[in-house]
């Protein structure tokens, strides 16, 4: 049934300043929304519970993408669009776009914002893998000032995470100048555009003299929150890529996985396929050193 | 539900080119407010998700679905709806290319249809066939099967605005 909409308050204080002093002044009460891809769905079905909402649209200090030397820094509410159209994200963050381009059809990426993206916490979310392979930091702010930590620490459990309700993601800040020979990032859905993810795995690696130097492995939909699995690159970090490695880190990977039975697949399915993907990458690693030898 | 305070505001945006104002909910959907208190029906509602693309329009050029737009957010904005495609009662190119090759044919998608289209073809005036199928990627059509408005889109980044267009040799269910 659908909300009758004269209940909703909207407000615009069109500056971050006075949006903060709006949460700060009533925590807990209102509920930041920025291109309302999430909500406003909530809104149509009848049931966004939330009744007093706060708009982030069109805060500019919100939804800029700056880089210096050492970091590029995408505002919270840019847009999926923006990212993508972004050539310092083009270049050194590619998996980024990629993610970008599939959160779903272009009118999506017009108006849905990374860090809406990563509020809403979702397990099966495109983004947030990409962001933990590139070891992305998170900064919030609120009234009281702000605080950046790495973003892996952002998600405490499901759709629970570390944001108190007066505060807004800032930004995601991405290290540049680290970027790794091998990205992979493949996601499994029932379509291409629009459908949400089954399953999807974000990996990035670098060979050294034969063995795994350095891994990176990031999951959705495979635990209950966005995450990396580390038991899994503990499997691999230092050794050769035979086949009973890989063999030993499938094993590694489906006993780390916790993945659900749900609407859009089942958990024996996201497991194997999981693996599968995580056999796709390690061939691309075992190519890329095959390359590199002399 | 009566100690709830029904919440009004002032939006001021320009619809087709008209200046427009009305006092509604803030979070009344654009596509409602078009709908209900403009009379502009162009712009359907099929989903109610995201997901169908019947309700897209542009703001200030950009397509969006208009039913997860709240109206708040599109006061002193610029909205263009398929009624605004044509001038002086000549049809858009892109309005010419779907009649003419087939790309309508229920009408429930065609106008959300059609400004994807305009979207894609403001960025990309010749855009390859992945990026037209990528443009309309977020709009549902259950009539076509789709051959016959990618055509129409094709060659409406093709042909000039008033040549005849001829069928496609590669349309396919005819």
């Amino acid at each position: 049934m659908r909300s009758n909409v004269a209940q909703y308050e909207l407000v615009a204080p069109g500056s971050l300043d006075a949006v903060l002093a709006l949460l700060a002044a009533e925590p807990g009460a209102w509920t930041p929304m920025a291109g309302g891809t999430e909500l406003m769905v909530a809104l149509g079905a009848g049931r966004l519970e939330q009744r007093k909402l706060v708009s982030l649209w069109g805060i500019n200090e919100l939804r800029q993408i700056t880089a210096n030397d050492d970091w590029l820094t995408i505002g919270a509410a840019a847009t999926f669009s923006d990212i993508r159209e972004n050539a310092v994200v083009a270049k050194e963050f590619p998996l980024l776009a990629r993610a970008a381009s599939w959160t779903g059809a272009i009118a999506n990426q017009n108006r849905g914002t990374l860090g809406g993206n990563i509020v809403n916490a979702s397990p099966a979310a495109d983004s947030p893998p990409v962001l933990l392979d590139y070891e992305a930091e998170i900064e919030l702010v609120s009234a009281q000032g702000e605080r950046r930590m790495p973003y892996s620490e952002f998600h405490l459990g499901y759709k629970r995470t570390v944001l108190k309700p007066q505060e807004l993601v800032k930004a995601v800040h991405l290290p540049r100048g680290r970027r790794l020979p091998v990205e992979y990032l493949r996601k499994v859905g029932t379509r291409n555009a629009l459908a949400i993810s089954k399953v999807a795995l974000a990996c990035v690696g670098a060979m050294q003299s034969g063995k795994v130097h350095v891994v990176r492995i990031a999951a959705a939909s495979l635990r209950e929150t966005p995450a990396r699995l580390s038991a899994t690159e503990a499997a691999l970090l230092g050794h050769a890529l035979t086949s009973e490695r890989i063999q030993f880190a499938r094993q590694a990977l489906l006993q780390e996985v916790k993945p659900i039975d749900d609407i859009r697949s089942t958990a024996n399915y996201r497991a194997h396929v999981a693996a599968n993907l995580l056999e796709e990458f390690l061939e691309q690693m075992a190519a890329s050193d095959s390359k590199t030898r002399p | 539900m009566s100690a709830v305070k029904m919440q009004s505001a002032e939006i001021r945006f320009k619809v087709n080119g008209a200046e427009r104002r009305v006092n509604v909910p803030p979070m009344k959907r654009l596509l409602d407010v078009l709908r209900e208190d403009l009379g502009l029906t162009g712009a359907k509602e099929g989903c109610s998700e995201g997901e169908c693309g019947s309700c897209s329009v542009l703001l200030d050029g950009v397509l969006v679905n208009s039913c997860l737009v709240p109206a708040l957010q599109v006061n002193g904005c610029e909205v263009l709806t398929v009624e605004g495609l044509a001038t002086n009662g000549a049809l858009a190119h892109i309005q010419q290319t779907f009649l003419e090759l087939g790309g309508t044919q229920c009408g429930i998608c065609t106008p959300g249809m059609m400004l994807a289209a305009e979207s894609l073809l403001r960025k990309n005036p010749q855009p390859e066939l992945d990026e037209i199928r990528e443009g309309l990627a977020g709009n549902l059509c259950r009539c076509t099967g789709y051959m016959r408005i990618i055509n129409a889109v094709r060659h409406s980044s093709q042909a000039p605005a008033t040549a005849a267009v001829p069928a496609p040799e590669d349309a396919v269910h005819r």
